[in-house]
């Protein structure tokens, strides 16, 4: 779209009304959350909004002057649109400031019924191309693409000057390299759907098992995923992060990606040069403590950038998954 | 870094946290316990909405450094919080354990229940539904917990929640 250097917004994660304040409070620019069903990619168990919780969430954003972001952004399965509608009817009466979502059919609903409404095209949309990010400006008025995490800040850069929209990416969090809103993994495993029914990995279905030495054994449904020795770091229970056995290797080892956490802090000036208007902290499953201290870092961050000082960076490993993070794709494709 | 570790030789008052594994009376702790509870419980009562269906439920927390283990049924009509002996746990749902400061700085708001699960310094057991929705529950309340039961026993509390304040940061450094 533009070259955005020193005006990125940060937008951070809530998975309840405490997390909201707590992100508010430390200095969110928008806050992203959902409602508690299927209509958001994080529909965990006891996390989420209520509608009363959500309309004073956004009371309280909006007076301290931040914008709240609802994710609608799974993939309504047939027959069942009507909860998305709700959902979308629910957020525009209470004020929220954008809809995140991934479907066609809800971006088509939401730029029809509340035009007035910003739409932001969630990461689960898998828009990577100018192309596809061109088709859903087009034909739905988005105004800004999560891009997903497996492109480098030149392809950003790239992406940035053939877009008529803005862009937002993550910068701390999930590493995120499956293509999302694609993954089948959970779906395969336990019947219920990542992108239809908003959760990954259902703590129903998950086990941890302790040995008498210390070790620990995850097991989604019927599936182990790892066997973690007693002095070993862990990571989240998903298929994805999973250590597996396989004819041609000795031992098991990470099929699809590991338990490491993308920390893109170092980056941030490069990106606001690649013309990047948001960054985007994942974690609505994370504590009101890992939100305080990760927005706070990069609140500080960000401001030093804007004031055209050296950034001064907070340790965050102790908050990483597996105890790791990584530039990931941003920095190079070869990442591992 | 800032690697959260546990020292085998605490020094200072941390030491007084440690290692204190004396048979212990847990009858003079019950009152105490059941205060607690009630008291937390009726200063934020919305918080058992997020436990759905797991109001019932026994949760199991081991502060693995002290005489004793917890056990918490959740239920607003029904509540429980009491010591029991680790040796002989009673029926339970769900067990969640970890070195007690750790515990306390998870209800304190100061560090996150995932990364202490990344670096092995809490462990789950059972129900993982459960005990996810007793995160939610809890990391919901406004404040911090330990505070408002440290405001229960006035001046002497809020000292005693001060030293294990400054315990537990010394553990992260």
């Amino acid at each position: 779209m533009n070259n955005t250097t020193n005006t990125a917004e940060l937008i951070c994660p809530a998975g309840t009304p405490a997390a909201l304040r707590t992100a508010v409070d430390a200095g969110a620019d928008a806050v992203y959350c959902g409602f508690q069903n299927a209509t958001n990619a994080r529909n965990f168990p006891g996390l989420n909004f209520t509608p009363q919780e959500m309309e004073k969430s956004v009371a309280y954003a909006h007076e301290k002057g931040a914008k709240v972001l609802l994710a609608v952004n799974t993939f309504p399965p047939a027959g069942k649109f009507d909860l998305w509608k709700q959902a979308v009817t629910a957020g525009a009466k209470m004020g929220v400031d954008a809809f995140i979502v991934a479907d066609v059919g809800v971006a088509d609903y939401v730029a029809r019924t509340h035009p007035d409404k910003r739409l932001h095209l969630s990461v689960q949309a898998a828009a990577s191309s100018p192309e596809a990010i061109r088709y859903y400006a087009r034909e739905f008025g988005v105004k800004r693409v999560v891009l997903p995490r497996i492109l480098t800040i030149p392809e950003i850069r790239d992406i940035s000057g053939q877009i008529p929209c803005e862009i937002e990416t993550f910068i701390f969090g999930n590493h995120g390299l499956m293509v999302e809103g694609r993954c089948s993994l959970t779906n395969y495993i336990t019947g219920l759907s990542t992108n239809m029914d908003g959760v990954c990995s259902p703590a129903a279905d998950v086990e941890y098992i302790r040995d008498d030495a210390g070790n620990m054994t995850t097991r989604l449904g019927d599936y182990t995923i790892d066997c973690y020795s007693c002095d070993e770091t862990a990571g989240y229970p998903t298929i994805c992060k999973g250590r597996y056995r396989a004819p041609h290797r000795d031992d098991g080892y990470y099929a699809f990606e590991e338990p490491i956490s993308l920390n893109l802090s170092r980056m941030l000036p490069d990106l606001m040069g690649a013309g990047v208007n948001a960054f985007k902290i994942e974690g609505r499953q994370r504590s009101r403590a890992y939100v305080r201290r990760v927005v706070s870092a990069f609140r500080k961050a960000v401001d030093d950038i804007r004031a055209g000082g050296e950034p001064e960076f907070a340790d965050l490993h102790a908050l990483t998954e597996g105890q790791k993070q990584t530039e990931g794709a941003f920095k190079s494709k070869t990442w591992r | 870094m800032s690697r959260i570790h546990h020292s085998t030789q605490p020094e200072g008052r941390a030491k007084l946290l440690h290692g204190f594994q004396a048979p212990f009376p847990r009858f003079l702790l019950q009152p105490i316990l059941r205060r607690i509870v009630r008291k937390i419980a009726a200063q934020n009562p919305d918080m058992f909405n997020r436990l759905g269906p797991y109001r019932q439920a026994n949760f199991v927390i081991d502060p693995t450094n002290l005489p004793f283990a917890l056990l918490l049924r959740p239920d607003p009509d029904d509540l429980l919080l009491v010591a029991c002996n680790r040796r002989n746990l009673p029926d339970h749902q769900a067990c969640i354990s970890g070195k007690f400061l750790n515990l306390l700085q998870l209800v304190d708001c100061d560090l996150d229940g995932d990364a202490l699960f990344f670096s092995r310094d809490l462990e789950i057991t059972g129900n993982t539904e459960a005990v996810v929705c007793l995160r939610n529950a809890l990391d919901d309340v406004d404040g911090s917990i330990a505070e408002s039961v440290a405001d229960m026993f006035g001046p002497a509390g809020r000292g005693v929640l001060g030293v294990m304040r400054r315990a537990g940061q010394k553990n992260e450094q």
